[in-house]
């Protein structure tokens, strides 16, 4: 008895230090404070068991004695994209810009950088800019097929299916047969042939001979996707999962994924899911929308927390994740009004399925028809196939 | 049988302070002033992600900041920081003391705060923040100033294309305005050296005749004074027209044909003074081109943001600042050319050779303008760029 009291104390001292340290962290202070201790860990950075953060601080410290050095910028600034695609965090976006410094404010930057900055352009959401260096970096180098992909990507967002198809032709020629048809089958899923394209990417995406991982999870990704939109439930929940063992912390198929199951009614699927991805805002508002279905008791923090986020953001004067802000504050706030005008701000910057039906939700739940009718026209003319907005026109007509 | 409940107690508490990692976010500082009695009392939080990727913060290098390692370093971040800061107050540099150092917490993680007391010379009307920290580490890095006078909170956004922010500090009074806008006046016309060249080539023949074929000094200072008179009044009336019309909007031309007729009126006037063809009507030339300056002086004044209350004493006042500014341009500038006028070196060198450098420049100014081109920066991309035109194809990221 006794050494289990004692045991049972050093186990009741480690779980209030472990308590201690998470209070003393977390908990948002109104005042700032000194802490009381040294060894009390205030943050956690990302070099912290990531090699890949750690060898690019050494190629940092090399370009610091050469900034001029084109190969060596423009290496460090594909590795801080990749890593920031990878963790999601827009802080390697500008070390990437400014490893490209000497070159950023150039009309005609070699094509090397001209690709990174419409990149970079192209996650801040100003494709514009992004689109008008594409153009430059194919009248350079036609073979590059990085710049058609891009290009064919931003056209997609922005709704212009005929231009996405248009980019995506020429991959056939200087890229790989998966890589094209991934290309035209997403463009065309969208864009009326939804049903023909599925099956034509199912047939080459099952093919063995398949080379790379990332590709590999591209095509999964927009099948996963486009059964989603057919309504084929089992096929979609199929694709995804293979996706997810691909790579299981893409934040991009999370997402997808996530959505997927919240309209299955699969709320607890996305908790398990996301229980530990609340670094990223979209992935912490799928949660959210999971735990308000389960009414789970830390909905309220999170939905807390998110408030803080987009606040934050709107601080610096920048406004990129409208359509998660407008769902925000449709589902969670269960504020309309302003939901709507958020969709309709996004609707300007670019047209993705979701992008539509965030919109149709929040004009239903307003009774504002006519706000809706600038999607409906543009869906019809589009022919775009999606059973969770056909639902909605079914409501809305 | 109490120790269950006391576990339970502990597993709830983990439970509810189960910690939100932080969120991925740009970087961003948070620089706030508190102005009471004339006291000014600074509070500056800065990430220590970004502190750690400036100077380094982890000390043993286990990807952990602790408060210890902080601590450490508390000097070099004053430092560093610091030098980043410059605040003026009416045009006299404030100084700060030692700041003291604490911990906050914000959506994406610990922030040094520095909270220091800014001591400025006198009492302070306009309030100057010149910010430059880790625009060069991190060009998407933004400063979000804040600064709470008279019960009224004023905001601003350093980034690296803003990194100076004024803040009149007496918004309130109309007096005050005027007399700001009158030296915004003032130094514009100072630093607007497109203006200043047109009226100095205006200036140059005024104190000589032109007379069969070539140049001969003005022999009365009278006469020589009347024909600066009917240019300065001209050219004043010219531009307080257009400034006028255009400030309250009754005028909107595009910035660009603006800017690129304004470098070529001093090309024109510039090219005239070698091939002189007007002689006594140069006034209607100034008027006509002082015209276009006007729209000129207005994108300015519409940059600084106008006040809606008191705009026409904000016109004005930077009108009159405008022509405070041109005196005292004319009053050096007539009385040493009067002097020197008769002699070699003012008729060839300053009057040849400098308007012949003033058209030079314009011409430049005229190239750029209308084409929307950087001729200084691509002479430097010349240098930066390899000569190279590969055309392999770019790999897929």
């Amino acid at each position: 008895m006794i050494v289990f009291n004692t045991h049972f104390q050093k186990f009741l001292l480690l779980n209030w230090a472990i308590t201690y340290q998470i209070l003393s962290v977390a908990i948002v202070h109104a005042e700032p404070y000194v802490p009381n201790n040294d060894s009390v860990v205030l943050q956690t950075l990302p070099s912290s068991g990531n090699s890949y953060v750690q060898e690019l601080r050494q190629l940092r410290n090399k370009l610091l004695n050469a900034p001029i050095d084109l190969a060596l910028a423009v290496e460090l600034a594909q590795g801080y994209l990749q890593i920031g695609r990878t963790l999601a965090d827009p802080r390697y976006d500008g070390y990437a810009q400014a490893a490209l410094q000497p070159w950023w404010h150039m009309v005609h930057p070699p094509p090397e950088v001209l690709l990174l900055r419409a990149i970079l352009h192209q996650r801040r959401h100003d494709f514009e800019r992004a689109l008008t260096d594409l153009d430059h970096v194919i009248q350079i180098q036609p073979y590059n097929s990085q710049a058609w992909l891009t290009q064919s990507v931003i056209h997609q967002v922005r709704g212009n299916y005929q231009d996405a198809h248009q980019s995506c032709l020429p991959l056939f020629r200087i890229s790989s047969a998966l890589i094209a048809i991934t290309c035209i089958a997403n463009v065309a899923s969208l864009n009326g042939n939804a049903q023909k394209s599925y099956l034509a990417l199912k047939k080459i995406v099952q093919n063995a001979a398949i080379s790379s991982q990332h590709e590999k999870l591209w095509g999964l990704t927009i099948l996963a996707e486009t059964a989603t939109r057919l309504g084929k439930n089992l096929e979609a929940e199929e694709f995804f999962k293979t996706a997810l063992t691909v790579d299981r912390r893409d934040v991009y198929l999370l997402g997808a994924y996530c959505d997927f199951l919240l309209d299955q009614g699969r709320a607890e699927d996305v908790q398990t899911l996301l229980k530990h991805a609340t670094q990223h805002d979209g992935l912490l508002l799928r949660l959210a929308l999971a735990e308000q279905q389960l009414q789970a008791p830390t909905h309220e923090k999170y939905v807390q927390e998110l408030k803080a986020r987009f606040a934050a953001n709107r601080l610096r004067g920048e406004a990129q994740h409208l359509r998660d802000e407008s769902r925000f504050t449709l589902l969670l706030l269960h504020q309309p009004q302003q939901a709507l005008e958020l969709a309709q701000q996004n609707w300007h910057v670019q047209r993705e399925p979701w992008d539509a039906r965030i919109l149709l939700e929040a004009a239903l739940q307003n009774g504002d028809r006519s706000a809706a009718q600038p999607v409906l026209d543009w869906l019809m003319s589009v022919n775009l196939e999606d059973v969770q907005l056909e639902k909605l026109v079914e409501k809305l007509l | 049988m109490k120790r269950p409940v006391l576990l339970i107690l502990i597993g709830i508490l983990l439970a509810i302070f189960s910690e939100i990692t932080f969120a991925h976010k740009a970087s961003d500082s948070y620089l706030r002033f508190e102005i009471n009695d004339g006291i000014i009392q600074g509070r500056w939080d800065i990430a220590l992600r970004d502190l750690d990727y400036a100077i380094g913060l982890d000390g043993d290098a286990d990807g952990h900041i602790t408060w210890g390692e902080l601590r450490a370093r508390h000097q070099d971040i004053t430092n560093y920081a610091f030098t980043r800061l410059q605040i003026t107050g009416d045009s006299a540099k404030c100084t700060s003391n030692l700041p003291d150092h604490l911990v906050d917490h914000h959506t994406d993680g610990a922030y040094a705060v520095l909270q220091f007391l800014v001591t400025c010379p006198e009492t302070v009307n306009i309030f100057e923040i010149e910010y430059s920290l880790l625009f060069d580490l991190d060009p998407l890095h933004r400063g979000l100033l804040q600064v709470a006078y008279n019960e009224q909170i004023q905001t601003g956004i350093f980034s690296p294309e803003q990194q100076t922010i004024h803040l009149n500090l007496n918004k309130s009074s109309p007096w005050h305005e005027f007399i700001q806008f009158g030296r915004e006046g003032v130094w514009h016309i100072w630093i607007g050296y497109d203006h200043i060249l047109f009226l100095l080539s205006l200036l140059l023949p005024s104190v000589l005749l032109w007379k069969a074929g070539c140049w001969h000094p003005q022999q009365s200072f009278r006469l020589a004074l009347w024909e600066v008179l009917k240019i300065v009044t001209a050219f004043t009336l010219a531009h307080s027209i257009t400034l006028s019309l255009a400030v309250l909007g009754f005028v909107s031309l595009p910035t660009r044909w603006v800017e690129s007729v304004i470098a070529a009126s001093v090309l024109i006037v510039a090219l005239h003074n070698l091939y002189p063809v007007i002689q006594t009507r140069l006034w209607v030339l100034t008027f006509i081109f002082g015209l276009v300056h006007g729209l000129g002086f207005a994108s300015v004044l519409i940059d600084l943001g106008l006040p809606g209350k008191s705009l026409a004493l904000a016109l004005a006042g930077f009108n009159l600042g405008v022509e405070i500014g041109q005196v005292v341009i004319v009053s050096i500038f007539i009385p040493l050319a009067f002097l020197v006028r008769g002699s070699w070196f003012y008729q060839r060198f300053i009057l040849k050779f400098g308007s012949l450098m003033i058209a030079f420049v314009a011409l430049i100014w005229l190239i750029e303008r209308s084409m929307n081109l950087d001729l200084v920066l691509m002479v430097d991309e010349w240098f930066l760029t390899p000569q190279s035109d590969s055309k392999v194809p770019g790999a897929l990221q």
